[in-house]
C-alpha cells in the first residue's frame, strides 16, 4: 500500500561531524555550486536538519553528502537502503492521496512520487470535492479531475523564493530561540486569562488545529481567535442566517436542475465544490449521452457584472451592475410570489421582459417531465439579502431535495470574518492587543485598504505570523516562522461537504518549515511535538484507541478520505418574514445605479489566476493566460468596450481611479460582456513583498476595497493619466471573421435532425487526396476528441500539461513578444453583439495530423510521424529552422527562444517530470499526447502481456479537466470512447479543408436557448 | 538588345559599350592601374572604414546571438522567420544579376556586358557570401547545421529530402560554388597581367600564383574560351533554379501568401530585377570616383536601366497575380491574406513596395531618365528598398496572419535585428572595396577583345 509518505525526521542532536576526501569529488562543478551556496550564511541555515533528504533528491552521490559533512548532518540512513522498501521501484511513481485547501475547504489530491520527489499533481476521485470519473482502467491508478491551482501547487512547494528561516526582525534565528521567546509572553498572559492574546487565522476546517485552538481558548478564556480569508463566505452565511435564523450549508446538485440562475455567480469554476460542479453541469448537457432519451439539456442563465467563464456557458447571459442584479433578483422573486420589497422600476424594459422569460422557465421548463427542478444560485458577492432571497425562491421552486440540500456548514467555526476583523483592527489600533498570533494569510496586503491594517498591526507589541513566503505581513512582524506547504505537512481538513481528509507530506520540509498545528502545539506548552503526533493524536482521540486505529489511519491515508466524517443534513425553512432585510440593505438596493455619467461601479474579484495574491509567486499562475483577457503576469481595469471608447482609453492605457477617498492607478484593458458602467478590479496584484516572480506586477485592488462593501462599490471616478504601459497578452483577436473554427448549435437542431444537425457543415468531410502515401497502422492509432460543449475554458488542462511536460515559465516581456510555452492553450472567441458577444472556448493542443504540414517541411526530419499516429518532435535531431511551426496551420508548436528551461535553481530541477526531456534553447517543442504515459502504459502491457485497454492511458490535460471534456484513446479499438466520439454526428476536424486530417478532433458546442428570449435577442440587436 | 551592333553602325558614341580613343596598351593601363599603380583615393579608405566598422556590428550581433540564441531578435509565435529570412532571400535576389550578366548576356553575345561583368560577379559572390551566413544565423542550433548535409552519419539519419529547406542548401550551394568559379576562372587571364605588369615582389608572387601560370598562348586560350563557356552553359540554369528553390521554401507551405504556384517566375524576375538595381548601384558610385565614365558608358546604364523595367513589370504582373488569384479563388483565407496585406497593421509596407516597385520604376520609360545617372541612381536605390519590403510582405505579414485568429500576432524588429541586416550590409561593402583594390575591377581582356571587334566593325 504506498503510503507509508517519509515523515520528517526529528531534528538530529547527535551528529558528528565528518570530512571525508575533498578530491572525490573534484571537478564535480554541481557540487562547487552547492558548496559555493553551502558556505553563505544564509546557505548554512537553510538546511539544518533535512539536508540529507534534500541533497538525496538533487540525485547527489553518496560521495557528496560526504563532502557535505562539513556542516551538520543527521547521521541516520546514510547508508543506502540494505533492504529495499517494498514499494519503490526506482523509475516507478507513486501515487499519495493528500489535500490542498482553499478559503479553508480541502480538495482531494493524488500526488505523484518518483523516487522521493513530487512531481505531479491529480485529483484524488475517492475524494467528495473531486467527481467521480468512470474509467475502465484500475480504478486504483485513475486520476481524478483537478483546477489550475492545485496543479500549480507543486511549484509553490519547490519554489526557492519561499521562507527558509525562522526570523526575528529580519535576523535569522531559530525555533528553540522562537519558543524560549514566546514563553514569558505566555507567561505574562496567563494571570490575565489572555485578555491580549489574539489569534488570526484563515478559514479553518481542519478539525486538529480547530482542536488546539479552542484548548488554547480553554487555557486562555478571553483570547480571542479571529478568521479572515481575503475572499470569505460572509454575505452567503448571513443570507443562510437571514433566512433560516442559522447557519447552513447549501449543497448543490446541478446535474439534476433543467434550469439553473447564476446570479454573479462562478459555480463552475469557483468554490469549494467546483470540480464537482462543473462535471455535474456538463454531464446534464451532453446531448451524445444515451442515457438521456429523448435528446435534452439543462438551461442555463447568468445575470452577471463582469464575465465569469459560467457566464460563458450560458445559453442566456445578461450583463447588469451589481445593484441591478440584487433589484433583479428582488423583481423575479415577486414573479415567483414572494413578498419582499423592491421595486424593478429601475430596471430597463428589456431587462423586464428578459426576467418574465427566466421566471416562466424556472417554473415551467422540465424538458424531462415534472421529475425536473429549476435552481438559483446566488454567487458569494452578492448581499446576505440577496442570498436569503434566493434561499427562498429555491424553496418556492421546489428546489429543496431536489437540487438543493442542506447541510451543517463544514467550517470549524462559522463567523461573519469582516465584522470580526474589524473588531479585531479596533483592538489593535486601542491597544488591547498585547500578542497576535497570524497562522497564515497575509492580511497586511491581503485587507481592504480602509482598515489600515499595517498601521494597526504597528501598536502590537508581540507579532508573530506563520508564513509560505516572508511577506508584507511577516515585514511588519517580529516574529516571522516559516511555513511548511502542504506536500511537506501533517495536517487535515474538511470538503465542502464536512468529510475530513488527512493531509500527508509527500516529502520532508525543505526549509525549515513549520505547520499551524506545530505553532499551536507551542503556544499550548507542547512546543517539541511534531505535527505528525498531533494529527495522528486527534484521530486518534476521535477514532478511539481500539485496535483497529492504525489500520482506520492507514485506510483514511490511503483513501484521502477519513470514513463516515460528511457533516449531516439539516432541513430548514425559509423564515420569509426576515427577507426584507435592514432597512440599509433596502436603500443600497433601492438606489439607482446610475448616479450621474462621472460615475462608475467598482467590483472586485479575486483574480482568475492567483486568486486573492497568494499565488503570486507562482510562474505558471502567473502565465497562465486569464480566462476572455488572456492577460498574463498583470491584472488590468476591466472595461467595456462602450466605456472605454467613451472615455477614449485604449488596452493598456492608465487611469487613476478614485474611490471612498482613495486611488490606484491602473491600466485598463477593455473586456467585452462587462456591465457598461462597472469596471472591474482583480485582487491579488501590486505585491510588494512577494518573491522574485511576483513582486511589482499590476496594482494593488486592495488598497480601494471597503470593509462594509467589500464586492462592490459606487461612485468611483476615472481619470485618463495620458500613459500607458505594456501588458502581455496571449491572444489579441477574438473574432472568427467568419471562419469556421468552433462550431456550434442549438437544441432544437440537434432535436430535428440527431444525426446531421444543420450547423455541422459537411463539405470538407473525407479525405481530399494527396501526393503522400496513407500510413498505415496496425497497432494502436491515437487520438484525441475535445468537447467543446463540455469545455469551460477553466485553464485546468494548461496548468496540468504544464506540469506534466516540464514546461518552462518564459515572463512577461516574452509572452508581451509572443513566446510564451504552453503546449495547450485556450482560445476564446466572441460571437454575435459587439458589447454583449457569446463566448466560446476552444483549447487546443497538437493536431498531431495525419498529413501534417510540419513534417515535410522540416530539413532534418525533426519531427515525424510514428507507427501509432503521433506527430513526434526528436529534440535532439531539431536544430531549429522553426519552417514546421511556420507551416502548422494552428500555431501550436513552441520555440525555445532563449535558454528558458531553468537548469541552475536545485530545488526547480527536483520539480522536473524525469520522464520528460527538458529542452534547452533552439529546439521546437509542442504536445506530445503525454507520449511518456503512452510508453510507460505500452511497458506495463508488454510485462503483463495484457494489452492496452481504452482509458488506461490518460493525458495530463484530460485527466485534469473538471468536465472531462478531453478524451484521449485507440481510434483502432472499435470499443473506445474516442472511436465513437469521432463517429459522431458532432465530431469535425479544425482546418479540415487543409486537408491536414487531425487526429484532435471537436465536438462541435450544442446550446439550449429559449426561444422567447432568442427572438427578442435578435430583436435587441437589430 | 540585338540592336547594339546596328547602334554601332550609327556611329553614335554615346551608344558605343567603350568611349575614346583606347589602345590594347590604356585600356589595360587604365584598368590595371587602379590596383598597381593609381594612389588609393582618400574615399576608398573612408569607405572601407565605415564599412569595416558595420563589419564589426556583424561580428558583434553574431556573438551576442551566439550567446543568448535567436530570441535576441524579434521573432516570436507565429513570425518565427523574420529578417534573418528576408535579408537572405534579399541578399540572394541581389546575387543574381551577376550570373545573368556573365553567363546569359556571355551566351546571347551581349557585348555590352564586358564592362560590367567582373564586379557584378563580384557583387554576385558578396551576396551571396551575406546570404550565406543568414540561413546558418537563424537555427536555433547552428552547431548542428551539418545535419542538413547528407553525410552518411553512424545514426544512420539522412536529411529529409522532401523539405525545401533541403533543396535550398543545395541550390545556394551550388550557385556559390559555380559562380565562385566563374568568377576565378574570368579573373586568370587578368591575374597574368597583374603579375606581369607588378612592380612589387610580393605582388608578382601574389598574382602570380593566383594566375595559375597563365602564359597566354593559343592553348590557353583556346582551352580558357571553351572552360569559360561550359561554365556560362552551367551557370545559366543556376540563374533560374537557385530563386525558383528558393521561392518553394515559401511556395511549397500552406500558409496564405506563400502557397502560390506563380511564385518560382516571380521570384526569378524579382531577383533579376533587385540584381540589376543594385548593380547600378554599385556601378554609379564606382565610374564616377575612379573615372570610368568611358568603360562604363551611358549605354551600359541605359540597357540596365530596361533590363530592370523589364523585370519590373514582370514582378508587377506577379503582385497582380497574387491579388486576382485571392479574389478569384474564393478562398476566405487567400482573401483575407491580401486585405491584410494592403490595409493590415503592415499596410504602409505594402504601399511603399507597390510606390517603390511598380510606380516609380515606370520613369524608366522616359529615355531621359535612364541617361540621367542622378535619377537612375536614386531609382536604382528604391527599388533595393522596395524588392527588400516585397520580401519582408510575403515572409512576415503572411505568418503574422494566417488561419487561425488566436494566434495572430506582430513582428517587431529589434535593435539586433537591425544589426545583423546592417551588419552584412557592411560585410558586403567591406568585401567590394577590397575586390576593387586588389583586383581589376573590369575584365581588362575582354575590353581588350571589345576593343577589338569594335575596331573590326568600324573599318
Amino acid at each position: 500500500m504506498p503510503n507509508s509518505a517519509p515523515q520528517r525526521p526529528g531534528p538530529s542532536e547527535t551528529s558528528r561531524q565528518y570530512w571525508r576526501s575533498l578530491s572525490e569529488q573534484a571537478g564535480n562543478e554541481e557540487l562547487q555550486r552547492y558548496l559555493a551556496r553551502a558556505e553563505s550564511a544564509v546557505g548554512a541555515e537553510f538546511s539544518e536538519s533535512n539536508r540529507r533528504d534534500f541533497l538525496r533528491l538533487l540525485g547527489a552521490s553518496l560521495a557528496l553528502a560526504g563532502v557535505q559533512g562539513c556542516l551538520r548532518q543527521p547521521e541516520e540512513k546514510i547508508v543506502p537502503y540494505v533492504q529495499q522498501p517494498e514499494e519503490i521501484v526506482p523509475g516507478k511513481p507513486l501515487y499519495f492521496a493528500t489535500a490542498m485547501t482553499l478559503g479553508g475547504f480541502a480538495t482531494g489530491l493524488l500526488v505523484e512520487s518518483h523516487m522521493g520527489r513530487p512531481t505531479k499533481i491529480e485529483g484524488n476521485p475517492r475524494h467528495p470535492s473531486v467527481p467521480a470519473v468512470p474509467w475502465k482502467g484500475n480504478p486504483h491508478e485513475a486520476p481524478g479531475v483537478s483546477d489550475a491551482f492545485a496543479q500549480a501547487a507543486i511549484l509553490t512547494m519547490y519554489d526557492p523564493d519561499r521562507s527558509q528561516t525562522f526570523t526575528r526582525a529580519g535576523e535569522i534565528s531559530t525555533w528553540d530561540a522562537f519558543v524560549s521567546a514566546l514563553r514569558p509572553v505566555l507567561e505574562a498572559q496567563r494571570d490575565r486569562q489572555g485578555r491580549g492574546i489574539r489569534l488570526l487565522t484563515e478559514t479553518i476546517t481542519s478539525p486538529t488545529l480547530a482542536d488546539q485552538i479552542r484548548r488554547f481558548l480553554a487555557t486562555y478564556p478571553e483570547a480571542q481567535w479571529v478568521q479572515y480569508e481575503p475572499v470569505n463566505d460572509d454575505n452567503a452565511l448571513a443570507g443562510a442566517q437571514m433566512a433560516f435564523g442559522r447557519y447552513v450549508a447549501p449543497r448543490y446538485d446541478v446535474d439534476r436542475a433543467d434550469v439553473i440562475l447564476a446570479l454573479d455567480a462562478d459555480f463552475l469554476i469557483e468554490g469549494p465544490d467546483h470540480l464537482r460542479q462543473a462535471h455535474a453541469f456538463a454531464a446534464r448537457r451532453d446531448v451524445r449521452d444515451p442515457a438521456q432519451s429523448p435528446i435534452s439539456m439543462s438551461r442555463l442563465y447568468a445575470v452577471e457584472s463582469t464575465p465569469t467563464l459560467t457566464g460563458g456557458k450560458a445559453d442566456h447571459r445578461l450583463a447588469l451592475s451589481s445593484a441591478e442584479i440584487e433589484t433583479f433578483l428582488l423583481a423575479l422573486a415577486s414573479r415567483l410570489e414572494i413578498d419582499v420589497a423592491g421595486s424593478e422600476e429601475n430596471l430597463p424594459k428589456r431587462t423586464r421582459q428578459w426576467l418574465d422569460a427566466v421566471a416562466d422557465d424556472l417554473r415551467n421548463y422540465r424538458p424531462r417531465g415534472e421529475s425536473g427542478s429549476a435552481l438559483v444560485l446566488a454567487g458569494r458577492w452578492l448581499s446576505p439579502r440577496a442570498h436569503a432571497v434566493v434561499h427562498a425562491i429555491n424553496e418556492k421552486l421546489g428546489a429543496v431535495g431536489q437540487t438543493v440540500t442542506y447541510a451543517e456548514p463544514a467550517l470549524a467555526e462559522p463567523t461573519l470574518q469582516y465584522r470580526a476583523f474589524a473588531e479585531l483592527v479596533e483592538d489593535m489600533r486601542a491597544g488591547r492587543v498585547e500578542t497576535l498570533c497570524i497562522l497564515g494569510g497575509n492580511p497586511v496586503y491581503a485587507s481592504p485598504g480602509n482598515l489600515d491594517f499595517a498601521a494597526a498591526l504597528a501598536k502590537v507589541p508581540f507579532r508573530v505570523r506563520l508564513g509560505l513566503y516572508d511577506d508584507e505581513t511577516s515585514a511588519r512582524c517580529d516574529w516571522h516562522l516559516p511555513q511548511a506547504h502542504f506536500l511537506e505537512s501533517w495536517d487535515d481538513a474538511r470538503a465542502y461537504d464536512g468529510t475530513a481528509s488527512i493531509v500527508q507530506p509527500l516529502i520532508a520540509p525543505l526549509y525549515q518549515g513549520r505547520t499551524p498545528t506545530e505553532i499551536m502545539a507551542a503556544l499550548l506548552g507542547e512546543p517539541g511535538k511534531t505535527a505528525h503526533e498531533i494529527v495522528k493524536q486527534y484521530w486518534q482521540q476521535q477514532i478511539g484507541d481500539g485496535g483497529d486505529f492504525e489500520a482506520t489511519w492507514e485506510t483514511s491515508l490511503h483513501d484521502g478520505v477519513v470514513a463516515e466524517t460528511q457533516a449531516p443534513t439539516v432541513s430548514v425553512t425559509v423564515d420569509t418574514s426576515n427577507l426584507n432585510g435592514s432597512p440599509s440593505d433596502a436603500a443600497a438596493v433601492a438606489s439607482s445605479p446610475n448616479s450621474g455619467t462621472e460615475h462608475l461601479d467598482l467590483v472586485f474579484r479575486p483574480d482568475p489566476t492567483i486568486w486573492d495574491g497568494r499565488f503570486a509567486n507562482n510562474g505558471w499562475l502567473q502565465e497562465l493566460p486569464k480566462p476572455f483577457t488572456k492577460l498574463t503576469w498583470d491584472n488590468a481595469a476591466l472595461m467595456s468596450p462602450g466605456l472605454a471608447s467613451s472615455l477614449r482609453l485604449n488596452d493598456g492605457d492608465l487611469v487613476q481611479i478614485e474611490y471612498d477617498g482613495r486611488s490606484v492607478t491602473a491600466p485598463v484593458w477593455r473586456l467585452p460582456g462587462q456591465s457598461e458602467r462597472t469596471v472591474t478590479l482583480p485582487l491579488g496584484y501590486g505585491r510588494r513583498r512577494a518573491g522574485q516572480v511576483g513582486r511589482g506586477l499590476g496594482f494593488d485592488a486592495y488598497a480601494l476595497q471597503t470593509i462594509t462593501s467589500p464586492w462592490h462599490g459606487q461612485g468611483a471616478t476615472l481619470r485618463r493619466l495620458g500613459q500607458s504601459v505594456d501588458l502581455a497578452c496571449t491572444q489579441h483577436h477574438h473574432w472568427m471573421d467568419g471562419r469556421d473554427l468552433v462550431r456550434s448549435g442549438t437544441l432544437a437542431e440537434v432535436q430535428q435532425d440527431p444525426q446531421h444537425p444543420a450547423f455541422m457543415h459537411s463539405e470538407h468531410a473525407g479525405d481530399l487526396p494527396s501526393l503522400y502515401p496513407e500510413f498505415e497502422y496496425d497497432g494502436h492509432k491515437w487520438a484525441m476528441s475535445i468537447d467543446l460543449n463540455r469545455c469551460t475554458g477553466c485553464n485546468a488542462c494548461v496548468a496540468a500539461c504544464q506540469s506534466e511536460n516540464n514546461i518552462p515559465v518564459v515572463g512577461k516581456e516574452q509572452v508581451a513578444m509572443g513566446r510564451e510555452m504552453h503546449w495547450i492553450r485556450v482560445d476564446a472567441y466572441y460571437e454575435g453583439d459587439v458589447h454583449q458577444p457569446r463566448v466560446v472556448h476552444q483549447p487546443l493542443p497538437c493536431m498531431h495530423c495525419e498529413k501534417a504540414p510540419c513534417e515535410v517541411v522540416c530539413p532534418v526530419a525533426a519531427t515525424v510521424h510514428d507507427e501509432e499516429g503521433l506527430n513526434e518532435m526528436v529534440y535532439n535531431r531539431c536544430v531549429g529552422t522553426r519552417y514546421c511551426s511556420n507551416n502548422c496551420p494552428y500555431k501550436v508548436r513552441r520555440f525555445n527562444y532563449l535558454q528558458y528551461s531553468e537548469l541552475d535553481e536545485p530545488t526547480l530541477k527536483m520539480m522536473q517530470n524525469p520522464d520528460v526531456t527538458v529542452r534547452n534553447r533552439g529546439v521546437m517543442e509542442k504536445c506530445t499526447y503525454c507520449v511518456q504515459r503512452i510508453a510507460a502504459a505500452r511497458i506495463d502491457a508488454d510485462n503483463s502481456g495484457h494489452p492496452i485497454e481504452d482509458g488506461q492511458i490518460v493525458t495530463a490535460c484530460q485527466a485534469a479537466c473538471p468536465s472531462q471534456a478531453i478524451v484521449f484513446g485507440d481510434l483502432n479499438d472499435a470499443e473506445s470512447r474516442v472511436h465513437s466520439l469521432a463517429e459522431s454526428p458532432l465530431n469535425y476536424a479544425l482546418l479540415g479543408e487543409l486537408n491536414t486530417r487531425p487526429r484532435t478532433t471537436y465536438l462541435a458546442g450544442v446550446r439550449n436557448p429559449n426561444p422567447a428570449l432568442e427572438q427578442f435577442e435578435a430583436d435587441s440587436q437589430s | 538588345m540585338a540592336q547594339s551592333g546596328k547602334n554601332l553602325k550609327h556611329g553614335s558614341t554615346r551608344q558605343q559599350p567603350l568611349v575614346g580613343d583606347y589602345t590594347f596598351g590604356s585600356v589595360t593601363d587604365k584598368i590595371s592601374a587602379i590596383v598597381l599603380r593609381g594612389r588609393t583615393p582618400r574615399n576608398w579608405y573612408f569607405g572601407f572604414a565605415v564599412a569595416f566598422l558595420l563589419v564589426m556590428v556583424l561580428l558583434w550581433s553574431v556573438g551576442y546571438l551566439f550567446l543568448r540564441g535567436v530570441g535576441i531578435w524579434g521573432i516570436n509565435m507565429p513570425v518565427a522567420w523574420g529578417f534573418a529570412i528576408v535579408n537572405f532571400v534579399w541578399w540572394i535576389g541581389i546575387g543574381h544579376a551577376g550570373t545573368l550578366i556573365s553567363a546569359i548576356l556571355l551566351l546571347l553575345r551581349q557585348q555590352w556586358r564586358t564592362s560590367i561583368n567582373r564586379f557584378a560577379e563580384a557583387m554576385t559572390l558578396f551576396a551571396v557570401a551575406c546570404a550565406g551566413l543568414f540561413p546558418l544565423l537563424h537555427l536555433g542550433r547552428p552547431e548542428y547545421f551539418y545535419y542538413l548535409v547528407p553525410y552518411p552519419a553512424t545514426t544512420g539519419m539522412w536529411p529529409q529530402f522532401r523539405s525545401p529547406l533541403m533543396w535550398d542548401f543545395f541550390a545556394v550551394a551550388t550557385y556559390a560554388t559555380v559562380s565562385l568559379f566563374f568568377w576565378y576562372v574570368g579573373l586568370i587571364p587578368d591575374l597574368a597581367t597583374l603579375r606581369d605588369r607588378a612592380k612589387r615582389r610580393f605582388s608578382r608572387i601574389a598574382y602570380g600564383f593566383l594566375a595559375m601560370g597563365w602564359r597566354g598562348s593559343a592553348r590557353h586560350w583556346q582551352r580558357y574560351q571553351r572552360a569559360y563557356l561550359l561554365l556560362a552553359g552551367l551557370a545559366t540554369p543556376l540563374v533560374v533554379s537557385v530563386h525558383t528553390i528558393v521561392s518553394l521554401d515559401f511556395a511549397v507551405s500552406i500558409i496564405p501568401g506563400w502557397h502560390t504556384t506563380v511564385f518560382p517566375p516571380y521570384f526569378v524576375a524579382g531577383a533579376i530585377y533587385s540584381g540589376f538595381a543594385m548593380v547600378l548601384t554599385i556601378a554609379i558610385p564606382l565610374r564616377a570616383v575612379y573615372g570610368l565614365q568611358d568603360l562604363v558608358t551611358a549605354r551600359h546604364l541605359d540597357n540596365m536601366a530596361k533590363v530592370m523595367l523589364a523585370s519590373g513589370l514582370v514582378v508587377a504582373y506577379g503582385y497582380l497575380i497574387e491579388a486576382f488569384i485571392a479574389w478569384y479563388s474564393g478562398n476566405l483565407f487567400e482573401r483575407y491574406m491580401m486585405l491584410n496585406r494592403a490595409f493590415g497593421e503592415y499596410g504602409w509596407c505594402y504601399w511603399l513596395l507597390i510606390a517603390s516597385n511598380i510606380v516609380v520604376p515606370q520613369l524608366l520609360w522616359f529615355r531621359s531618365v535612364r541617361h540621367s545617372v542622378p535619377l537612375l541612381f536614386v531609382i536604382a536605390l528604391v527599388i533595393n528598398v522596395g524588392m527588400w519590403l516585397e520580401r519582408f510582405i510575403i515572409v512576415v505579414v503572411s505568418l503574422s496572419r494566417d488561419f487561425l485568429p488566436s494566434s495572430w500576432g506582430l513582428y517587431v524588429p529589434t535593435f539586433w535585428d537591425w544589426a545583423t541586416f546592417i551588419g552584412t550590409i557592411g560585410l558586403f561593402a567591406a568585401l567590394l572595396f577590397v575586390f576593387i583594390r586588389l583586383l581589376p575591377m573590369i575584365s581588362i581582356f575582354e575590353m581588350r577583345e571589345l576593343l577589338e571587334e569594335s575596331k573590326g566593325e568600324h573599318s
